[in-house]
């Protein structure tokens, strides 16, 4: 069977060699052992000798030509043998069959899908495999100008010692184990804050539900805008203490601000309004809600004809809505048909803040805190009385205009409490 | 047959002209020698073996089917089949890295040999020497090495363990005409004849160290080392099969009875390059020619058929099964396995269990 | 328990091994006629004669390479240097013919033997005869090393280095031969690869081997005046190396210092310090130190020979800086 010869690995960094000299020409009888060429190589002419005896049938190389490391040289064999299969391609004896074929495209397609899927490589990173999880502290990263000695690291860890509240006495401020032996945590600061151990899934109250599902529908369904004053309190503080000292009822602020907003919306009562989608209703009695704190959330009981009433009046109403409320007392007629809300945060010291408004209300009042601020009067400082309040409206309904009318009316009454009482 | 050659020297300009000059060889027949024809068959069966397995070492060598070194010893090999034939099979032989022609001289099976070279657990080594360390230990082959003159004395070791127990073995050492120049030998020579060891100690001078010619490598004959110790000697032809089994014959058996050692100087040649890189430019392509001549091979053949021992046709059919064998033994290379990733960790200690640091 | 010195210590293991093991011989420099240069072989050759207890001519590469050879054909030789700092001029024997020569060989071989013999500096002796070699040898796979500090270790471990398969480097000193311990009467081993404590504490750990761990005594019994408690650990073996009982001692500690008289470049203290800092980081309080001989050759001059020698007060700087007292 004839053999090929194939540029063989003469010197041990070689990859192609050149024909320097054939000794044999096709035709020629070689014995093993006999010098057929001479190959420059990368290192020297190096002299190339047959294996096998036989007949130079083929030489595919020229003098000067260059053949890669395993390229054909020449084919040996018996005189008149066929070798056309050895003639075609260049390097059949190493090409793989075709049987072989599919199997490397299968390869090639299965590391295609490797690296489509995310996060596999990961799993093969030779260098950082592994390392995530034996968890690489983010502490390092804190304290990693801490200069600490990998023993006192690991103390502070244990003992949940923050090291930058641990001052080192070794070289260059180093912590040592003597640091966090003798480190006491201070005692006004709260060791690290305790949190609930687990998370508590507490189960909806209708209440909250429904809430959730008005406020929601309020906020996301009527285009809120909002407008804020600051009040002169001076003379309703000065009106309220007078009032308080002489009756038995206790006026409260928050009354004041219920009988300024029934009377302000009498004169503006396109504030007083809902919006129904094809029409908007003016409505012709003023109820305003109060908005009342309760454990499950809040609730807004009517005071009604909330114009016609008196301080003292509405004061009573409220105090008796808003216990009846607390005590979960309240009926359905006694918190529906509001067609204005007051909202007062102003005893939990709130300064001002904006409120969601109360459907089918066209508007909300947020009633601050009053402030004790200085004040210029005539050119001088002097003690003043403040409270913000600002106001919600639904946009489809009301106006910047119009709301700010309504606030100044609002504003005036208060700044002039006498108005009210008249 | 039996021309001494032309007296090696330099030229005028200081070039070498010839490295190394052939002694003449015996004029002893193989009769006379005691040698059965069927011997001589199996000495000229061993020679071939050495060289077609070489042969194809190369060109598997060629091929990239190994790396490392390639040091072939092609043209050596009546030296190594003779004094394998001349010794006992429990004697024990050391030599140096041109070692595949002794060792399968000694019985390392072409299999064994060329699993060695293909790095494979098979190996006469388990695949842990390579070409450079042949071992066969169970055949009182103790090895290649590499380290030019690093062996010589543990030749004489061997010899001296053999000596205390009082065991009549002889231990042949074998090395270049290079390791002479180390102070090894010259060291082993001097506690060998001291403690007068059962060492024949080998100088296989063929003509070059790597690339340097003996004449421009070391100063005087080599075979003149033994003088100054008092150290018998002599210089044989190597390109001769009978004349080497004459004098190992006669040299071994006075070393066993006498216990004092030897250092025989056997004149050879290699038509190799130092190793698979070397174009050998060093050397004139007349001298190789010249010394292809002697073939030792070549030598028997002719011999043999000279004297109508047996005809062409057996000895071609002889030719024909050594060169089956050799490429059964690249299969069987081919198809064994690497040595386990575990055999990393392994012969390394005496003990299995050694705590590597790792 | 009578008190011995080092040398018939050695003296005593290599005699009963021989006694004991008939493929047991001794072979040196001036082992025999002149019973040994420091007299470790006294009596040996009138007790077992010429041909086990062998004297050589001055030929390191020689008789290194006989002994491999012997071993590797079945004796159990123990070769003598006269000090380690000769075997360089043989030491390729040992490191490619003893190291490897199993491993070469896939295993048909094996090299039972032990190189034996004085190591590192002896005082004023030049920069050639004061060289601390045990690093080298330990570098070496194939080898075992082992430096024994006292005549109790010193028999132990050489009685067990003379059984073992492999080639062993036994390292002694010529400074501790006249050094007294009781040593048993009856018969005991030290196994290869097990170190020892030599002296509890509670505050540092000095790991020291050979010499040095007298020097690192002195410095412990200083250090404790000051109220700091020293933990001397003494390998034995250099390699395989006892690295557990350094971790163990550690983490107790916290603190490490290596006390080694080879050179700081890739020394015994080097390989023991990268060892700690990757088995024991979470329990160092201090960096590692170590104190070795500088990096420069034995002086002669004795000034510059004290100073060039690791002495107890080097090993108390470096615990001070270890414990952070100045």
């Amino acid at each position: 069977m004839a053999i090929v010869i194939d540029m063989p690995k003469l010197s041990d960094t070689m990859e192609e060699g050149v024909i320097a000299k054939w000794n044999v020409k096709e035709g020629d009888e070689v014995k093993s052992g006999d010098i057929i060429a001479e190959v420059e190589t990368d290192k020297a002419t190096m002299e190339v000798e047959a294996f096998d005896p036989g007949t130079i049938l083929k030489i595919f190389a020229k003098e000067g030509d260059a053949v890669p490391l395993g390229g054909k040289m020449a084919v040996i064999g018996k005189e008149g043998e066929d070798i056309s299969d050895l003639l075609g391609d260049k390097k059949s004896e190493d090409k793989p069959s075709k049987e072989e074929a599919p199997v490397e495209k299968e390869t090639l397609e299965s590391e295609a899908e490797t690296e489509e899927t995310p996060g596999k490589k990961e799993d093969f990173d030779p260098l950082f495999g592994g390392i995530e999880g034996k968890g690489t502290e983010k502490e390092s990263a804190e304290d990693g100008h801490i200069k600490a000695s990998p023993l006192a690291k690991k103390m502070a860890k244990e003992q949940g010692i923050e090291l930058s509240n641990v001052k080192g006495s070794g070289p260059l401020g180093r912590i040592v184990k003597k640091d966090i032996e003798e480190y006491e945590a201070p005692a006004a600061q709260p060791t690290a804050t305790k949190r609930a151990e687990k998370d508590e899934d507490v189960p909806v109250s209708q209440m909250r539900k429904s809430i959730a599902k008005r406020l929601a529908e309020s906020k996301f369904g009527s285009p809120h805008f909002y407008e804020t004053v600051d009040i002169d309190m001076k003379k309703a503080v000065d009106a309220r203490t007078a009032m308080n000292a002489s009756g038995d009822v206790k006026i409260s602020f928050n009354d004041f601000v219920v009988k300024a907003c029934a009377m302000a919306l009498r004169q503006h009562p396109k504030v007083n309004s809902s919006w129904l989608g094809e029409t908007m209703r003016r409505h012709a009695s003023i109820h305003v809600a109060v908005a009342v704190a309760v454990d499950e959330g809040l609730l807004t009981p009517v005071i009604r004809d909330t114009d016609i009433k008196g301080l003292t009046q509405i004061s009573a109403e409220t105090k008796e809505l808003a216990g009846k409320a607390r005590d979960k007392k309240l009926q359905p007629q006694e918190w529906e048909g509001s067609t204005f809300t007051v909202s007062n945060l102003g005893m939990y010291g709130i300064e001002e803040f904006t409120a969601i408004i109360n459907p089918p209300n066209a508007c909300i009042l947020a009633v601050g805190a009053i402030r004790d601020i200085p004040v210029i009067e005539n050119g001088e400082i002097v003690p003043g009385k403040r409270m913000k309040v600002t106001l919600s409206s639904d946009h489809r309904i009301v106006d910047g205009a119009t709301s700010a009318q309504f606030l100044n009316a609002v504003r005036n009454l208060l700044e002039n409490p006498m108005n009210m009482l008249l | 047959m039996g021309n001494e050659t032309e007296v090696a020297g330099f030229t005028p300009t200081g070039a070498v002209y010839k490295s190394t000059k052939l002694p003449k060889p015996t004029r002893k027949t193989h009769k006379s020698l005691g040698i059965k024809e069927d011997e001589l068959l199996g000495l000229y069966e061993c020679m071939y073996r050495q060289r077609r397995f070489e042969e194809r070492a190369a060109q598997m060598y060629q091929k990239g089917k190994f790396g490392g070194f390639l040091h072939l010893y092609i043209g050596q090999e009546a030296l190594s089949s003779g004094l394998n034939y001349a010794l006992n099979d429990d004697d024990d032989i050391i030599t140096a890295y041109r070692d595949h022609g002794m060792g399968l001289a000694r019985g390392i099976s072409a299999k064994a040999g060329m699993a060695e070279l293909f790095g494979k657990a098979s190996g006469c080594s388990n695949g842990k020497g390579g070409s450079m360390h042949f071992f066969d230990v169970k055949n009182h082959f103790w090895g290649g090495h590499a380290i030019v003159g690093a062996h010589v004395p543990l030749g004489g070791g061997i010899a001296l363990a053999n000596k205390m127990r009082n065991e009549e073995k002889v231990t042949v050492c074998l090395f270049g005409d290079g390791a002479v120049d180390q102070g090894s030998l010259n060291e082993s020579l001097n506690l060998a004849q001291l403690w007068k060891l059962p060492v024949i100690y080998v100088i296989e001078n063929n003509g070059y160290s790597m690339g340097t010619a003996v004449q421009r490598h070391s100063a005087g004959e080599l075979v003149d080392r033994a003088l100054p110790y008092g150290m018998k000697h002599d210089v044989i032809s190597g390109m001769d099969l009978l004349t080497v089994i004459d004098k190992f014959r006669d040299v071994a058996e006075e070393v066993r009875k006498d216990s004092m050692p030897w250092l025989i100087e056997v004149r050879t040649y290699r038509y190799r390059g130092h190793s698979m890189s070397d174009p050998a430019n060093y050397r004139s392509k007349e001298e190789l020619q010249e010394f292809k001549s002697y073939d030792p091979i070549e030598r028997l053949k002719t011999y043999i058929l000279e004297r109508d021992l047996f005809d062409e046709k057996k000895l071609d059919e002889i030719n024909g099964n050594i060169d089956e064998e050799i490429l059964e033994a690249i299969d069987f290379a081919e198809n064994s396995d690497f040595p386990d990733d575990e055999e990393l960790y392994k012969h390394i200690y005496a003990d299995d269990d050694f705590p590597y640091l790792r | 328990m009578a008190e011995k010195q080092f040398r018939e210590a050695i003296r005593e293991a290599m005699t009963e091994e021989m006694r004991r093991d008939e493929s047991v011989f001794l072979m040196g420099e001036e082992v025999a006629e002149y019973e040994g240069a420091y007299k470790v072989t006294q009596g040996m050759l009138a007790e077992f004669g010429g041909r086990r207890v062998i004297d050589t001519p001055i030929s390191e590469l020689g008789f290194s390479g006989l002994g491999v050879g012997s071993a590797m054909n079945g004796m159990r030789p123990i070769v003598e240097f006269m000090t380690f700092n000769f075997a360089v001029v043989g030491i390729d024997q040992i490191i490619n013919n003893a190291a490897k020569i199993r491993s070469m060989s896939g295993g048909q071989v094996k090299i039972p033997m032990v190189f034996r013999g004085p190591n590192a500096s002896a005082g004023q002796l030049g920069a050639t005869h004061s060289v601390a070699y045990e690093s080298l040898y330990a570098h070496f796979p194939g080898l075992i090393t082992i430096f024994a500090a006292d005549p109790y270790d010193a028999k132990g471990l050489l009685k067990s280095a003379i059984r073992d398969n492999n080639p062993v480097i036994f390292l002694e000193s010529e400074q501790t031969y006249g050094m007294k311990q009781e040593v048993p009467e009856e018969e005991y081993l030290i196994p290869i690869g097990k170190g020892t404590v030599k002296r509890e504490g509670s505050d540092v750990t000095l790991v020291a081997h050979g010499k040095m761990v007298h020097v690192a005594k002195m410095a412990a019994e200083q250090l404790a005046k000051d109220g700091v408690e020293a933990e001397i650990i003494d390998p034995r073996t250099i390699k395989p190396f006892d690295i557990d009982l350094v971790i163990e001692s550690v983490k107790k500690t916290n603190r490490l210092v290596i006390v080694d008289e080879s050179h700081p470049f890739g020394g015994v203290a080097a390989e023991v310090g990268f060892q700690i800092q990757r088995e024991a980081f979470d329990y160092l309080d201090a960096p590692v130190q170590r104190v070795t001989v500088p990096d420069v050759p034995a002086p002669f001059s004795k000034k510059l020979f004290d100073l060039w020698f690791p002495s107890p007060k080097d090993v108390i700087e470096a615990v001070n800086s270890v414990t952070y007292r100045k």
